[in-house]
Formats: C-alpha cells, structure tokens, sequence
C-alpha cells in the first residue's frame, strides 16, 4: 500500500504523518508513508492540505484533521 | 442558573464573605470562565459544520465567475466560512490564479480570512457584547474588501512568482463528500481540538477581568495612548504588525488594554494588526509572492487597519 500525506510542512501536515504512521503501525499493515512537499505534486490532488492520499486516491484533505479512528478506517478500506 | 452555580461556588464550597472584593471577583471568574466555554463550545461547534460545506474547492468555484467588487465582497464573505490552514496558503493561491480569479479577489479571501477569526469573534461577544463584535466582524469584512479592491486596481499580476502561472491544467477538484453525521463527527473534533488549544489564553483574559480590573493604574497608558493622543491608533497598529499571536492569544492583551481605558478602534486596529499580519504568514505568501507585491499587502493592511481604527474612535 501507498500512501502520501500532502503538506508543505506545518504542525498541522506533521500531526497528520504522525495520525498516518501511529495508524499503519496499529493496524500492522506494510505500507509506504511518503511526505510529500512539493507543491505541483500536492496540486495534483488538491487544494487544501493536509492532504492524504492512499493508492493513489484522495481520502482526506483540508482541516480539520481526521481522528485517529478515521484514518485507520480510510486505511482498512484501502487494503 | 450559571449565576447561581457561581454564588454556590463563591460562598458556600469556598466559604468567602459577601461583598469582599476578592469574593467579587472569584464569582465574577467564575462565571464567565462557565459562559465563554459554553459559548465558544456551542459557536465553534456551529461554524465548524457551516465550514463542512465550504471546502476550499467550493469557494475557488463560487468565485471563479464572479466580477470584481462583487467578487471582493463574496471572497470576504467566503474567507470567514472557508477553514484553511495556513500551510494551505500557497496552493490555495495558486489554484485561485489557475481559475482565473483576479488578484483583488483573491487577496479579499487572503485577508478576510485570519481578520475575522471565530474564536475572536466569541471572545468579543462574551466579554464586550454584541456591538463590538459586530464591529470586528463588520470591520475586518471591509479591510478585506477593500484591501483586496486596492490591489486589484493597482494591477501587481507582474509580481507574483511565475511559477504561479504556470499550473494552468485547469484540474477540477474532487470534492470529497461527507454525511451529516460526518459532518457532525468532525465539527465535535475540530472544537475539541480548538478548546484544548485556546483553553489557557482565555483563562488568562478572563483572569485579567476579574483580578486586575481596578489594581492596576490607568493613567499611564492613557496618558500615551488613550483618546486624547490623536497618534494612539498609527502607534498601535505599528507596534502590533510584528507582534504574532493567534486570536485567542492576543485577546487577553486586548481586554486588559480596553480596560485600561484605551478606545476601542485603537485596541481593535492593534489586534487586526497582530493577527491579520504576521511574519509566519509573510513567509509563506512570500513563495508566491514577490517581495515588492508582499510590500504593497502589508503596507495597503497597516494603513487600512489604522483608517478603521480611527473610524471606530470617530463613530463610538
């Protein structure tokens, strides 16, 4: 599984890679957590970051931030 | 009934005297610390589901045929609703150029944006009333519309970074769709997460209310920039552009400064100044921006902020 956190960097983009890899790693799931930061790649997506794109797919995007909860749901579904 | 819970606290948990200044003023926390929870828990809730239906990708399509000056007036409007985050700025900017949206218009949302802050805006209502907070509202809505209307006319498209014109792939967004319970499951988070950050802060302001009302001499910030200086607004204003603190940071500051007896367009152009402008802010517009274009924002918001500020001393 591939996943993006789409973020220039700001807390908000940080707590979101952190939400990512705290839920991979519950889940016990092998996947790739990229950060990406470069803003023509981001605006392939979207808009509004935090971003957060897995297989390829826009999941999440903007604040507020997703719960924790949520993320490993998005994740699950994903697999 | 909070009033009750107040006295219950005060007097019989407590056990202070009736009529003793300190009673007074443990009541007087009390209270309005229990008011402006209840408030900002309701208001946040409130506006964070309106904003589940304002996606930044909304408010790009909304605005993306619209003219200018209505279009300066609907990107302020928009700027208040649309949740952002700051790190956002940048794709948010190039992805309203992309549509085609003019510079003014853009800047209208650019500005209105951190003007006219929630968390301000119940802060104002719980501790000053409604007027003011419609003033704040009503205020920072027309710096952002004109503001953005003066950068437009000024015609600056040459300085914004090229790069910035050269996304034109014209991509429509996904709007990722929501349920209302959703919605609803998000707006609980996101005030959740906005109490746990602000909690503090607004102790601390009401704290100044209720502990250093009446302790702390007037004289000497009135006598600087109180009502008779006819400076006191430029001087604020100048003094808060570099200050940085997010709304609910500067709100203690701000009570104690009304308190002190400063008026209020003097107080309310120094907290524009210190939340609309700051330097995190410029560093990142400044990826988009040319430095003499970002020169021309700040200096068009310092000088508009200080006509509002004179305004309000003028009209209250």
């Amino acid at each position: 599984m591939e996943i993006k956190v789409l973020g220039p960097g700001c807390p908000n983009c940080s707590m979101m890679e952190e939400l990512v890899k705290k839920a991979v790693k519950e889940l016990g799931i092998e996947a790739k957590i990229d950060k990406v930061n470069d803003i023509r790649e981001i605006m392939k997506y979207t808009m509004s970051t935090p971003g957060l794109v897995i297989n390829g797919k826009l999941k999440h995007a903007g604040k507020p931030l997703p719960s924790l909860d949520k993320v490993k749901e998005l994740i699950r579904a994903a697999v | 009934m909070l009033k009750f819970f107040a006295e219950y606290v005060t007097y019989t948990l407590i056990g202070l005297k009736h009529g003793t200044h300190l009673a007074d003023a443990i009541e007087f926390f009390i209270y309005d610390t229990i008011k402006i929870f209840l408030l900002l828990s309701v208001i946040i809730f409130v506006i964070s589901v309106i904003r589940s239906y304002f996606p930044p990708e909304k408010t790009k399509k909304i605005l993306s045929h619209k003219k200018v000056f209505i279009g300066n007036i609907l990107a302020a409007l928009l700027g208040i609703v649309t949740p952002f985050c700051s790190c956002s700025a940048v794709p948010l900017f190039i992805g309203f150029v992309e549509a085609g949206i003019p510079l003014g218009v853009t800047f209208s949302f650019l500005i209105s944006s951190p003007m006219v802050n929630e968390i301000a805006v119940v802060l104002l209502f719980g501790l000053f009333g409604w007027k003011v907070t419609a003033i704040y509202i009503g205020t920072g809505l027309l710096v952002a519309i004109f503001g953005g209307l003066i950068i437009g006319k000024l015609k600056l498209e040459k300085w914004v970074e090229e790069y910035v014109y050269t996304f034109h792939d014209g991509q429509e967004y996904e709007i990722l769709r929501q349920s209302f319970i959703e919605r609803l499951a998000y707006a609980k988070e996101n005030t959740a997460d906005i109490l746990k950050r602000v909690w503090l802060y607004i102790i601390i302001a009401i704290g100044i209310g209720g502990f250093i009302h009446g302790y702390v001499p007037e004289d000497f910030l009135v006598r600087y920039a109180g009502p008779g200086n006819p400076f006191a607004v430029p001087i604020a204003v100048l003094i808060g552009v570099p200050l940085y603190a997010n709304a609910a940071g500067v709100i203690p500051i701000v009570y104690a400064l009304m308190e002190k007896g400063l008026s209020t367009g003097t107080v309310l152009a120094f907290m524009m100044a210190v939340t609309a402008l700051s330097l995190p802010e410029m560093i990142i517009l400044r990826k988009v921006l040319k430095l003499p274009l970002l020169a021309v924002f700040v200096g068009i918001m310092t000088v508009t902020i200080i006509a509002v500020g004179y305004l309000f001393n003028a009209i209250l």
